[in-house]
């Protein structure tokens, strides 16, 4: 308080504005610069990089074998039949109850009794990051005492949602290190003594950043233990489609739980698999006793969304709508999905093989055991700065390669790289 | 393929189960705790135990209430009578009471679309030639504390969204500070400053019994308030009410705001659409900035580029200095990453292709201009149908007063009611009617409508 009652006698003084270099006191003296975020960093590091190697392997985006981003053939009709057409009122604050649809039909199965009796309470949602925030939210406010479980490790937005919407978080035990594949057994511990009834978040497919899926099996083990102790499961499920190419097999686990009785939540993103990253397209759902049950969970998601958006951007929606909805186009974008997990999938042998070339002592398996858009390498933070400084290559210090990133162009000079720094280890 | 193994269910541990959801307290979200065991057998031959799968969490939430202005809109749609009139949210309609595509967001639009441009993550902080435009629109492109660097300016999701970060940060820096918001407001204040936790208390704002600014008892209260309060203040165009102070009275407000060491906070959703002219709405901002003040400012394009559903809009905070901006925009980013991670970049890129092409910049300053004049002229209109048609000697002039889309009647609850039930015209409760969606057609109705509910209803 002394600190505000000098700046006002310090305003009080003074009538005109005062230039930059001057003392004028600030309200925000005690605002210290917030740190980078750790993956959107490293693309503002990248492309402040002026060296012609340099590549980048950071953030989750696809690109085509030459680098490029991707606008999809399917998305490009779309937006041809959008542009200056229709008007953009406000969408419900539900979203567009078309592209809702369209979207729990990709999750839940077209012919799911779940839609058909309209017991997923659902609203269209800002990409995954928004659907698991609003979540979160509804979390917050409906199991106030509750905590959620995150596997160790996750997206790191994902500790920054929950911890915004002021729910404590734990982590459960998924990946292993030395086998760089799943620690079923301590997942399974983790799942047994956590208190009956607890939250957990569960990646339905393509694991960021690790790539490691349960297997089949393993899913059906984790759904029944989950009953046993009538734990709540959310997935987020941001890769469908990306994973093995094939969305039906992508959303395998989410069947499972729902095959056995569990009353899910999912967020679904239309980011990668339709390239719609900077559209924010995506989809929250809940699945409920009943309709009307439905209903007032939609009225709650619906209170949560209006204070912190209104309503959702509509363009995406609408090329989803288009796409999803005309048979043709759908077909056009299941084939483009597939193309793009199957140039993944080829990279990913490409990379491994380049790398055991070079003689590398380690094993380097886990590249192609791995599923989806990402690599969890092994590397450590030291051996990743070494491949930012020494060969201006760019990814997120936990050792995480986005895959979507490497081309036949540029696979060689990565494997190099990579075996460099690591062949001393 | 069918599964050999029989996955082992412990009875002891079902029933154990059973027994902790008789007790309320552990389990508040599993309310009724009906529980079902059932065998199913699967046709490949595996077996599956079901245990308490019917029992939902959600069975203690309760419907939530229709949105007061959003879901106007909703029951309008419902009404099947030919005479209904839809003078809820402020969205611009047309004399045919058509939603308007400006022409220079189609000409944006078909050139984007010809440029086929890619639909990447923007940055955080959103388009960067969104950011410079926003900022200059609001400032003036020559305005020095553009020059110097001093405000962080962030693409956000239309005046909600970026009010919502706003709120954040406040809640994040000035834990306890208060916001003062006008009395009446926007409904949607509230609930965004209540989301975000950030506590608040009203100024007197609105006169009933002048229909017009309560300057006094809301420089008073502004002076009662804390040391250090938030002020939420509207840059033009007042949502519900209309009623905007004069420029004399803007210079009177920055002074007791100076005075009592405030933070002035504008929500300026209707630059252009009040007066027709960008420059001249933008005024009250600019007389705080070249007063040297820190100032938070919240912008939406929703209605003056009609871009309502893409969610476009800024906030910005004008600091005393380059470094204060600096930080403070990375901490603008911290708050939006686990929001929403970053914006949707379709309405950018057009608010940045119209604002940086100077045919298509002036053209919209047309469209903008006839858009404001539509409304201005139904004003006219309901005031001389009311006028004329009101025997009773009453004052109608407040409407040709009031500035911007809304128009405050005075009408209370039971009055609104009555204009929605007898005669089909949809409004807010707190008597606000969007003249943007009136046309001229129907200015003698909506006038024989205002004067029974004001008569003949109490």
């Amino acid at each position: 308080m002394a600190a505000r009652i000098a700046i006002t006698t310090r305003i009080k003084s003074s009538s005109s504005f005062l230039l930059g270099s001057r003392s004028m006191s600030s309200w925000w003296g005690n605002v210290n610069p917030a740190p980078k975020d750790p993956i959107l960093g490293v693309t503002e590091a990248f492309l402040a990089d002026p060296s012609p190697d340099k590549v980048n392997v950071g953030v989750g985006a696809y690109r085509d074998d030459n680098g490029k981003p991707v606008v999809l053939d399917c998305v490009r009709e779309a937006e041809r039949r959008v542009a200056g057409n229709l008007n953009m009122e406000y969408l419900p604050m539900g979203g567009s109850n078309k592209m809702v649809d369209e979207t729990l039909k990709l999750a839940y199965g077209e012919d799911s009794d779940l839609i058909k009796d309209k017991r997923i309470a659902a609203i269209q949602a800002l990409s995954g990051t928004g659907a698991c925030r609003i979540f979160a939210d509804f979390q917050k406010r409906f199991s106030p005492d509750s905590q959620i479980y995150i596997p160790a490790p996750t997206w790191s937005n994902h500790h920054n949602i929950w911890r915004d919407a002021d729910v404590p978080q734990r982590t459960f035990h998924y990946y292993h290190p030395e086998t760089k594949g799943l620690d079923f057994a301590s997942l399974m511990d983790d799942v047994k003594n956590a208190p009956n009834g607890s939250f957990f978040l569960l990646h339905a497919c393509a694991h960021n950043p690790t790539g490691v899926d349960p297997t089949v099996e393993q899913w059906k083990e984790i759904s029944y233990q989950f009953k046993v102790k009538g734990h709540f499961a959310f997935f987020d499920m941001a890769y469908q489609g990306f994973a093995s190419g094939d969305p039906e097999r992508d959303a395998k686990s989410i069947r499972i739980f729902l095959e056995d009785g569990h009353l899910i939540g999912c967020s679904q993103s239309y980011a990668k698999n339709m390239g719609l990253y900077g559209q924010r397209v995506g989809c929250l759902s809940l699945v409920c006793e009943d309709e009307k049950q439905a209903v007032a969970v939609k009225s709650q998601l619906q209170q949560l969304a209006r204070p912190m958006y209104s309503n959702p951007p509509v363009h995406g929606a609408l090329i989803v709508s288009i796409i999803l909805g005309d048979p043709d186009l759908k077909k056009l974008w299941l084939k483009e999905v597939k193309g793009m997990a199957d140039r993944i999938i080829g990279m990913r042998t490409s990379l491994r093989e380049n790398i055991e070339k070079l003689g590398s002592p380690l094993s380097w398996e886990h590249i192609t055991n791995q599923i989806g858009m990402f690599c969890y390498s092994g590397m450590t933070p030291e051996q990743v700065d070494r491949l930012t400084k020494e060969f201006h290559i760019y990814m997120t210090r936990n050792g995480r390669i986005s895959m979507a990133g490497v081309t036949s162009g540029n696979v060689e000079y990565l494997a190099k790289a990579i075996h460099e720094v690591t062949k001393a280890a | 393929m069918a599964s050999t193994a029989l996955p082992s269910v412990c009875p002891s541990a079902v029933l154990s189960f059973q027994d902790k959801c008789k007790d309320k307290t552990k389990c508040a979200f599993f309310g009724k705790g009906k529980q079902t065991l059932s065998i199913k057998t699967k046709s490949n031959g595996q077996i599956t135990m079901a245990v308490a799968v019917n029992t939902s969490r959600f069975d203690n939430i309760t419907m939530a209430p229709p949105d007061p202005i959003l879901g106007v809109s909703e029951a309008f749609k419902a009404d099947t009578s030919e005479m209904k009139l839809n003078l809820g949210v402020g969205a611009y309609r047309t004399e045919e009471l058509q939603p308007y595509v400006l022409k220079v967001v189609k000409k944006a639009e078909n050139l984007m679309l010809e440029r086929g441009e890619n639909k990447e993550y923007l940055p955080i902080e959103g388009l960067a030639a969104f950011n410079k435009a926003t900022a200059e629109l609001l400032f003036g492109a020559d305005n020095p504390v553009l020059h110097q660097q001093r405000v962080a300016t962030i693409q956000g999701l239309s005046g909600t969204g970026s009010l919502r970060v706003a709120a954040a940060l406040i809640e994040r820096y000035f834990p306890g500070a208060k916001v003062l918001i006008s009395s009446p407001t926007w409904g949607n204040h509230k609930n965004i400053f209540n989301d975000a936790r950030v506590p608040w208390s009203e100024y007197r704002y609105y006169d009933p019994k002048t229909v017009g600014l309560d300057f006094d008892g809301m420089i008073a209260d502004i002076k009662a308030a804390p040391e250090g309060s938030f002020v939420l203040l509207h840059g033009c165009a007042h949502n519900p009410t209309g009623i905007d102070p004069t420029l004399e009275q803007w210079e009177k407000i920055a002074d007791v705001i100076q005075e009592k060491n405030h933070f002035p906070f504008f929500d300026v959703a209707y630059q252009g659409f009040a007066s027709g002219s960008l420059d001249e709405d933008a005024s009250s901002v600019r007389l705080f900035a070249a007063r040297g003040m820190e100032l938070l400012v919240a912008q939406s394009y929703s209605k003056n580029l009609g871009l309502y559903a893409e969610r476009v809009g800024a906030i910005n905070v004008l600091c005393s200095s380059a470094d204060a901006a600096v930080r403070v925009k990375s901490q603008l980013k911290r708050i939006a990453r686990p929001m929403y991670s970053n914006p949707p970049v379709h309405g950018a890129r057009i608010v940045a292709n119209v604002v940086g092409n100077p045919d298509f910049f002036n053209e919209w300053k047309d469209e903008m201009e006839m858009m404001a004049g539509r409304i201005k002229s139904v004003r006219q209109k309901l005031y001389n149908n009311l006028s004329a048609k009101d025997k009773s000697g009453k004052d109608w002039s407040f409407v040709l007063k009031q500035i911007g889309m809304f128009s405050f009647t005075g009408l209370n609850k039971a009055q609104s009611d009555n204009m929605t039930d007898k005669w089909h015209i949809y409004m807010t409760k707190d008597g606000r009617i969007s003249l943007a969606g009136l046309s001229a057609a129907k200015c003698e109705y909506l006038a024989d409508a205002i004067i029974d509910s004001y008569h003949n209803v109490s």
